[in-house]
């Protein structure tokens, strides 16, 4: 067993030191199966305190552009509100409705949770804080973080009910739309970092984030995937999945108790996953801020523990999703699809080549 | 025609300027609004810990006023029933025993007096309509219930304190003739 020295900067010692003390008590099998176990605990702590965190957030934010103050009864600053709200909705009874198909209504929330699970074992959260490092991560966080409008649309079918069914295939025909959008604002990236591997698209950034690398197509593609980013997530302005003044709540209409809690917390977790994306991929992930040619800056800044970095950059574009949904009111479904297919695709396209060009001209900085 | 608040605009469906049609102003513009109001003082008031200011003539729960030396004001006259317009005060007369001359000011006084406070609706009639300045609304609110009984106040709740420091002050409500006629103990009214 080797010396352990934790290091709040380089975090791949203390994993290297875990992984070594597993392998060096049990056979390798066992030691990969306590890796697996310690790593998905941590992964759903992680998942609760977020998706608890995001929800008061959430309500403390509208509240704050609403001139009002929010939840404040439940502990201090009514910080612990949403951990009462987890335990009413604990305690509600299953309904359990007569004409549904029981397997498929009981399977969706699992579909949308599993899948976040999936997309978040790709990000990498700080310096060594990285569960699967993929050579092709943004490639499988798109495809995989796609794939929970599956349990979108299996909720809204299962449940027998027409606004379900409607909340359900405005879904989904979002979704195949915005998809594209959040591809191409990503490959514009990609175009630009040479890689599509998460570690390297940090690694890049150390000396200047991407969005200022790529000053003008970056920017525009950062734009870009902010709005596809928030309608993949069925985040307002874009919300007609659930639009409430509409649907009643779309696909989770005829939820209750803790199966509406898991919709419910996936749809806050997407919400940072798409946020934490957008940070590694644009604001360089759990890297400082650096200006090359200041090194009394750059040291102030490398201070900062690269895990602050990171959460510190995805809830500023999380309150920014939050500024946006509540400002803006919500599109009809053939604008959404105007705004998708007329405008965001054609732009992506345009700045595709832009980048491209960028890129082989060298005139990125 | 002539606009009352000359806020009132022309709705025309004319086509979009440029600037108008690819809405980045009109995006920012709303968004400023919101992140202006995000940092603006916050209008909630912590209603329990925090109270609004209650302007001196609000109509709020009732109160049975005694008289300096702690009698009873109210001599079941039933004039402040007649006026109620939500029918919500109900009353019985008694007459006083010479042993309860120290507890009601005039020879007939309430024996009960209830103020169903789920009909009444503040209009304030019955203080108007009293002859005695017997019953005052004050600026304290009625208390929430979740039983429907509890709202039906009798003389229990209606009824001040006879002790001198838990009256409840009314002065504020009174104008200022009725607070000097008051004040003068030469009349009957008073004592």
């Amino acid at each position: 067993m080797q010396d352990f020295k934790f290091n709040i900067y380089d975090l791949s010692s203390f994993t290297h030191w875990v992984d070594v003390s597993l392998y060096s008590y049990c056979t390798p099998f066992w030691a990969m199966m306590w890796e697996m176990i310690i790593i998905g605990v941590a992964m759903l702590l992680f998942y609760a305190v977020i998706g608890l965190f995001l929800v008061y957030a959430e309500r403390k934010v509208c509240a704050f552009m609403q001139n009002r103050i929010g939840p404040n009864r439940v502990g201090p600053y009514g910080f612990i509100q949403t951990v009462a709200d987890l335990v009413k909705l604990l305690m509600k009874e299953l309904v359990i409705i007569r004409k549904s198909d029981k397997f498929l209504f009981y399977l969706a929330p699992f579909i949308v949770i599993i899948v976040n699970f999936m997309t978040m074992a790709a990000i990498p959260f700080a310096k060594g804080i990285h569960a699967i490092d993929f050579n092709i991560g943004v490639l499988y966080i798109m495809a995989i973080s796609s794939m929970g409008v599956i349990g979108v649309l299996i909720a809204g079918w299962s449940s027998n009910n027409k606004f379900s069914m409607i909340g359900a295939m405005r879904s989904g025909a979002q979704i195949v739309s915005y998809e594209l959008s959040v591809g191409f604002s990503l490959i514009t990236m990609c175009v630009l970092a040479g890689s599509m591997q998460l570690s390297t698209i940090v690694e890049g950034q150390s000396e200047c984030w991407y969005i200022f690398q790529g000053h003008i197509p970056a920017i525009i593609a950062f734009v870009i995937f902010l709005i596809a980013g928030t309608a993949e997530t069925n985040r307002g302005p874009f919300d007609l999945a659930e639009a409430e003044s509409e649907l009643t709540a779309g696909y989770h209409t005829e939820y209750s108790g803790i199966s509406f809690a898991f919709f419910y917390l996936a749809e806050y977790i997407n919400m940072f996953i798409i946020a934490s994306i957008a940070a590694t991929v644009f604001w360089g992930g759990w890297m400082p801020f650096h200006i090359s040619g200041l090194a009394g800056f750059n040291n102030i800044m490398d201070f900062i523990p690269p895990f602050i970095w990171y959460i510190g950059k995805t809830f500023v574009i999380i309150w920014i999703m939050m500024w946006f949904k509540w400002t803006f009111p919500r599109l009809r479904i053939d604008q959404l699809l105007t705004l998708e297919w007329k405008y965001l695709l054609p732009i992506n396209l345009v700045n595709i080549i832009l980048m491209a060009l960028i890129v082989l001209m060298g005139w990125h900085f | 025609m002539v606009s009352l608040t000359g806020r009132s605009k022309i709705v025309s469906n004319k086509k979009m300027t440029f600037w108008e049609w690819i809405y980045i102003p009109a995006i920012v513009k709303g968004m400023l609004i919101t992140i202006k109001h995000f940092f603006k003082k916050k209008v909630t008031i912590n209603y329990p810990e925090q109270q609004r200011y209650f302007s001196p003539v609000f109509r709020g729960r009732h109160v049975l006023k005694r008289n300096n030396e702690g009698r009873e004001r109210c001599t079941a006259c039933g004039l402040c029933a007649l006026a109620c317009p939500a029918e919500a005060i109900t009353m019985t007369a008694a007459e006083r025993t010479s042993e309860e001359k120290h507890l009601y000011r005039e020879e007939k006084y309430a024996s009960t007096y209830v103020i169903d406070m789920l009909r009444c609706i503040f209009c304030g009639y019955c203080e108007d309509s009293c002859p005695k300045e017997a019953i005052f609304l004050t600026t304290r609110i009625v208390d929430c219930e979740n039983v429907r009984k509890n709202f039906i106040f009798g003389k229990d709740k209606l009824l001040e304190p006879i002790e001198k420091n838990k009256r409840i002050d009314v002065t504020k409500r009174q104008t200022p003739n009725v607070f000097e006629f008051k004040k003068n103990l030469k009349y009957s009214h008073n004592k």
